[in-house]
């Protein structure tokens, strides 16, 4: 098959050979250490657990190691370039300072008010909170949703599905105390409100999560919050 | 601009946006009732001026637009233009007002 890879701002074309169960980053693998020592690309775990290996695939956000060639070529082609709204630092290789950065300033970060000294919180397994923070809480962080975003392209300041997904997954979790200092970090015109709905972070998810659906319940939290006052 | 006004503009665009629904039907279904058997604008006029309600609801049409288009436009102009800032904010009220006024001399001019 023929390979497309993007190399700065070109593309390179390398020819492999075709292999039973092959995935994209066998693929990219092959090329790195057999045709060319020089390609720079990321991956670790190569069973969809790490989310290092993302890359564009024939113009669409994958995990490569999930990603068998045979779903996705076409016309004998592919074609295999870094993440879409990310700085490349080299070849495949995206700088994902940003993309965490944002995380932050969606307020990401658990914030509870209790010691180790104190009793566990109980947080029955059926609860509705629970079951909304269940939805969303098994994000690796890949990038995919981010790259998949058109408006993290047209406004480079949106937080983004990742982000907003995780602010909603605190924003449920009953034990942390800091919810509405995280909607003010998600109400402005970077956060939740941005959101177009287009759903292509849902339709790309790797994991099958619905970060739409959890911006969805931002924006009806931080819509709430005004109405009563708090915001 | 604070998140807060943010948060109050995308409020007061989603709140417009409803009122603007039931509006848009009442006009389509009072324009298409109103002209089935055809109309000169002599006997539109004849029917529409003075009345008080007709005036209140479509002076009601026109603050919903006044208040929903420029609020609409501004991610339209950050995402497509990069305009951001002051500069696209007051750009934006004067679209506003001139929205407001031409709405509203519509509206006197058939209403009133």
């Amino acid at each position: 098959m023929k390979v497309s890879v993007k190399r700065g701002d070109s593309f390179q074309e390398y020819e492999v050979p075709r292999q039973a169960s092959q995935t994209v980053l066998d693929v990219v693998m092959y090329i790195q250490r057999v045709l060319d020592p020089t390609l720079a690309y990321r991956y670790a775990c190569r069973v969809g657990m790490c989310g290092s290996c993302a890359m564009m695939v024939n113009g669409v956000p994958r995990w490569t190691c999930r990603t068998h060639v045979d779903r996705v070529i076409e016309k004998d082609a592919l074609t295999v370039a870094p993440l879409r709204n990310l700085p490349v630092i080299r070849d495949l290789v995206t700088d994902m300072r940003e993309f965490f950065d944002k995380w932050a300033r969606a307020k990401g970060q658990f914030s509870g008010s209790q010691t180790r000294s104190d009793e566990f919180e109980r947080v029955p397994p059926q609860s509705e909170p629970r079951q909304l923070a269940d939805a969303g809480i098994e994000c690796i962080g890949c990038g995919v949703c981010y790259a998949a975003c058109d408006v993290v392209k047209w406004n480079p300041q949106y937080l983004g599905p990742a982000a907003l997904n995780r602010a909603w997954t605190l924003v449920n979790d009953v034990r942390d105390r800091s919810g509405l200092e995280r909607l003010r970090a998600v109400s402005g015109d970077a956060g939740c409100l941005a959101c177009h709905s287009h759903v292509s972070c849902t339709e790309r998810c790797p994991k099958h999560l619905s970060p739409t659906a959890a911006i969805a319940g931002l924006k009806r939290a931080v819509t709430k919050a005004v109405l009563q006052g708090d915001l | 601009m604070t998140y807060k006004t943010q948060a109050r503009l995308w409020i007061a665009q989603r709140a417009s946006a409803a009122v603007l629904a039931f509006c848009v039907v009442v006009h389509l279904v009072t324009i298409i009732y109103a002209v089935r058997n055809g109309l000169t604008a002599t006997e539109i006029l004849g029917r529409t001026r003075g009345s008080v309600a007709w005036f209140a609801f479509y002076s009601l049409f026109v603050l919903a637009v006044t208040v929903h288009a420029p609020i609409g436009l501004r991610p339209v102009l950050s995402e497509w233009l990069g305009w951001r800032g002051k500069s696209r904010d007051a750009a934006l009220l004067v679209f506003a007002a001139f929205l407001a006024w031409a709405g509203m001399r519509a509206v006197l001019g058939v209403f009133a």
